[in-house]
């Protein structure tokens, strides 16, 4: 079947969407990056959308659900490279992603979760309940 | 074509430069006529084409209605004059009056007819009054065309002036807008925007209202839209310029404008951006 590849990089997982996503690729996508967060005991995730053209309300809910499910796995999630159409799309769908963080290419991707993860020490920084 | 019908041919041959003659006249001591837009002997060929052309299409089929094709190069003919009247600045009336006026010597002739009864003149008088009154609707519906073909050109070039995104330094955008937003604009300031942040690589994108009149709940809706956009692509968006009367607008208005960072002006907006990537200001000691 096809899958989505997810590289390890240092506490990185990196994840490049390539393809047009499809809902079953995007159900598969999630459930490995959740198997593979846990196994690597990786302390953030990057998905570069670059190359995505188009998006559904499907998509853009499963980009939600990745980063709350990595938070709860206690990992930063970054999504990085989203085109403008594919932006404007899911604002229209009202799908915000709050929550979500977001870079505006891979390089910037890396230097904001390595940033966020300089203060780290074993506490979220979430301070509310 | 019935008999009755055939009055104006019969003029037509036989009183054709009295009735060019005739019309020029008229038009050149009119009070609509427009020295500085059309010289005397355009205006002079012009009557004397469309005589020629409405000539032969009465000479070939029905007066009653001008839509048939043997009226096909009179229609020609006065969408080309309406055309380029509407182009030069003549107004509805004035394009109008150059067909109406082809009344006065037509009817004069009809009227001094020897051959005609009393009654066939008041009917070829009638005739000739709908037949003129066809064509000279028609003259100002192509008119009103070419006008609104301007109009709408020039709405498409406007929108494509108003929507500019300038870059303030390696990174920070601005766009300024002026004057009022509705939907269609706000879909291109957005579409414009995000296009420019992904062909710059800029984190930052200051949107600048000074020029806006108005912010109503629709044009805060939109805002919001083009700031969780860029957002989503991974650019911080500013809104700067907001005037004490728009706040104090959106505050009775109700409108919520959420964690969007907003400035008085573009320079706070500015200088936030410089912050926040790093960069800081100096003056250089003289």
């Amino acid at each position: 079947m096809e899958r989505i590849p997810i590289l390890k990089m240092g506490d990185f997982l990196l994840v490049t969407i390539q393809v047009d996503m499809h809902d079953r690729l995007a159900e598969t996508l999630q459930e490995d990056l959740s198997e593979r967060i846990i196994r690597d005991r990786a302390k953030a995730v990057l998905i570069d959308i670059s190359s995505l053209q188009m998006v559904d309300s499907f998509i853009g809910r499963m980009l939600g659900k990745i980063a709350s499910i990595s938070g709860i796995l206690d990992a930063v999630t970054v999504v990085v490279g989203m085109q403008p159409a594919v932006a404007i799309t899911l604002v229209e769908l009202g799908l915000s992603l709050k929550g979500v963080r977001t870079a505006l290419n891979v390089e910037r991707g890396m230097e904001l979760l390595r940033s966020s993860l300089e203060g780290f020490s074993g506490v979220t920084q979430d301070g509310e309940e | 074509m019935p008999e009755e019908d055939m009055f104006l041919a019969k003029i037509f041959n036989k009183h054709k430069f009295q009735v060019i003659e005739g019309w020029a006249k008229f038009q050149l001591t009119s009070s609509t006529m427009r020295a500085g837009l059309l010289s005397e002997a355009e205006l002079r060929r012009q009557s004397g084409e469309f005589v020629e052309e409405f000539k032969d299409a009465v000479q070939e089929g029905s007066i009653d209605n001008i839509n048939t094709s043997s009226w096909q190069n009179v229609r020609e003919l006065l969408t080309g004059f309406s055309k380029s009247r509407a182009e030069l600045g003549f107004s509805a009336s004035e394009t109008a009056t150059f067909i109406f006026s082809f009344k006065q010597p037509l009817l004069q002739i009809i009227s001094s007819d020897k051959e005609m009864s009393a009654e066939q003149i008041t009917e070829a008088m009638w005739k000739a009054t709908v037949l003129v009154d066809q064509l000279g609707l028609y003259t100002v519906e192509q008119y009103q065309k070419t006008r609104e073909s301007i109009i709408a050109r020039q709405q498409r070039e406007l929108l494509e002036l108003s929507t500019p995104v300038v870059q303030l330094w390696p990174g920070i955008i601005s766009l300024p807008l002026i004057g009022t937003l509705d939907s269609e604009r706000t879909q291109m300031v957005m579409e414009n925007l995000l296009q420019k942040i992904s062909d710059t690589n800029s984190q930052i994108a200051i949107i600048d209202i000074t020029g806006v009149s108005t912010v109503d709940t629709l044009v805060a809706q939109h805002l919001l839209k083009t700031v969780s956009a860029a957002r989503l692509m991974g650019a911080e968006c500013y809104i700067s310029g907001i005037s004490s009367e728009i706040a104090q607008t959106m505050v009775h208005l109700g409108v919520q404008l959420g964690d969007i960072v907003t400035k008085s002006s573009l320079a706070d907006a500015f200088a936030l951006a410089m912050r926040r990537m790093g960069l800081t200001v100096m003056q250089v000691k003289q």
